[in-house]
């Protein structure tokens, strides 16, 4: 399955990135093969709307789930009508570490906002 | 460029009070400067008494202060895209254009961040399907009346939870500056804390620039930001030391090396603390300020003769 996890640094070995509006990387994953690729996140200075600009990036990218520290309101409803999943990073520290806890069954899947939201967005 | 007249009648002298850091004392001389205008009996001002427009709609407070009768309300709306999912294509220009990143493509689904738009509509020009309409959204309102001594008085006041405080300055400054009147007449803008959007949108347009701080690091550097600010938009700029004592030299020093004239100090003084806790301001506590404002004001005035008024 083809996934997006949030990095600090465009590499599998890369530790996670806990924001997902603003998270560095995003690395696309696909969890069988572990082929992998680093996009630089181009919202990460946006002024206002870094969640909804993130997740179109992410819906673009054809991906089936995400995993990240948090997803606030505007990314979570963006990224839910894209029906993309959302899982959170749990214990993993690095991107390898995350998409072997998903494969396992370990990471806990999103089904509300994880975070009030920033600029424009309402808890 | 300096802006002619119009029909004989000449527009309002605007002053913005701005500080970057908060809590600097902006609405504490904003408001003094208006009482002092308006009680004046010698200078150009004396004329009628000044409009005075508190923009900062997150927070208001200069009606503490001036105590208005509020007489006319206006509500503030934005212009917010609704898509016809059965015309939309998903092409995706509407997202490409929205630098807000208000509305985006996912899939065939074009959604709406109702709190991220400002309204400006370009998704609707660039829509070649036609699928995008738009509807008014409230987003607050604008209040107008008069206040203590013949000061007429406008706030905006944002909604709790929307976070767009932009358009609303636009709009209660569409709606409260008076366009012409007889000459001598003056616009005081108390600006909102910090240097970001709202800010700008407060002093844009604006003849001078009041900046309000405190001899602090913290005051010095957040004046510094106020400076560039001022400089980008071409506004000449008279510093105002609130909590004068305090802290160190550097906000002196900064002023003397970029040429800011510094009009006032004003010590850090309990009486002064106590007494605008109590809701009063500056001159009602130390009515000797009242002619020390006025005179700030005519060498604002003088200022902006020198530099020219800039075109609205």
């Amino acid at each position: 399955m083809k996934l997006i996890v949030t990095a600090t640094a465009p590499d599998l070995k890369a530790a996670v990135d806990p924001r997902f509006g603003r998270g560095a990387y995003f690395i696309v994953v696909d969890s069988e093969t572990l082929q992998w690729q680093a996009h630089a996140n181009r919202a990460v200075n946006a002024a206002g709307g870094a969640g909804s600009q993130a997740a179109q990036f992410v819906a673009q990218q054809g991906v089936e789930a995400v995993i990240s520290g948090d997803f606030g309101p505007n990314a979570y409803i963006a990224l839910a009508a894209a029906e993309i999943k959302m899982y959170l990073l749990g214990p993993s520290k690095t991107v390898a570490e995350a998409v072997a806890n998903f494969t396992a069954g370990k990471l806990a899947q999103v089904s509300a906002p994880t975070g009030a939201g920033h600029h424009g967005g309402r808890s | 460029m300096v802006a002619g007249r119009r029909g004989g009648a000449t527009p309002p002298l605007q002053i913005a009070v701005a500080s970057g850091k908060g809590g600097t004392g902006k609405t504490t001389v904003a408001t003094s400067l208006a009482l002092s205008l308006a009680q004046g009996t010698s200078g150009d001002a004396a004329s009628s008494p000044p409009t005075f427009l508190d923009c900062d709609v997150e927070g208001p407070n200069a009606h503490l202060f001036l105590a208005p009768a509020f007489e006319r309300r206006q509500d503030v709306a934005i212009q917010i895209p609704r898509v016809d999912a059965a015309k939309c294509t998903a092409c995706g220009k509407c997202a490409e254009v929205c630098q807000y990143h208000a509305i985006v493509v996912l899939g065939k689904k074009t959604l709406v961040f109702d709190q991220l738009c400002h309204g400006c509509g370009s998704c609707t020009l660039v829509c070649p399907a036609g699928a995008i309409t738009e509807e008014p959204h409230t987003i607050g309102v604008l209040e107008t009346g008069p206040a203590a001594h013949g000061i007429q008085f406008a706030r905006g006041v944002l909604d709790v939870g929307e976070p767009m405080a932009t358009p609303a300055i636009r709009q209660l400054k569409r709606w409260a500056i008076p366009t012409d009147g007889p000459a001598g007449r003056v616009v005081i803008l108390d600006a909102p804390p910090g240097t970001s959007c709202p800010v700008v949108e407060a002093v844009r347009g604006a003849d001078t620039l009041l900046l309000v701080t405190e001899p602090t690091p913290f005051g010095l550097h957040d004046l510094r930001l106020m400076v560039e600010v001022a400089a980008e938009l071409g506004i000449p700029a008279g510093v105002v030391i609130n909590r004068d004592g305090i802290g160190d030299a550097g906000v002196d020093e900064f002023c003397a090396a970029a040429g800011l004239p510094i009009l006032l100090r004003i010590p850090f003084e309990r009486a002064i603390a106590e007494g605008v806790a109590q809701g009063r301001t500056l001159v009602e506590i130390h009515p000797e300020y009242a002619p020390r404002f006025r005179a700030l004001y005519q060498q604002l005035a003088r200022q902006v003769k020198h530099h020219g008024r800039i075109c609205r």
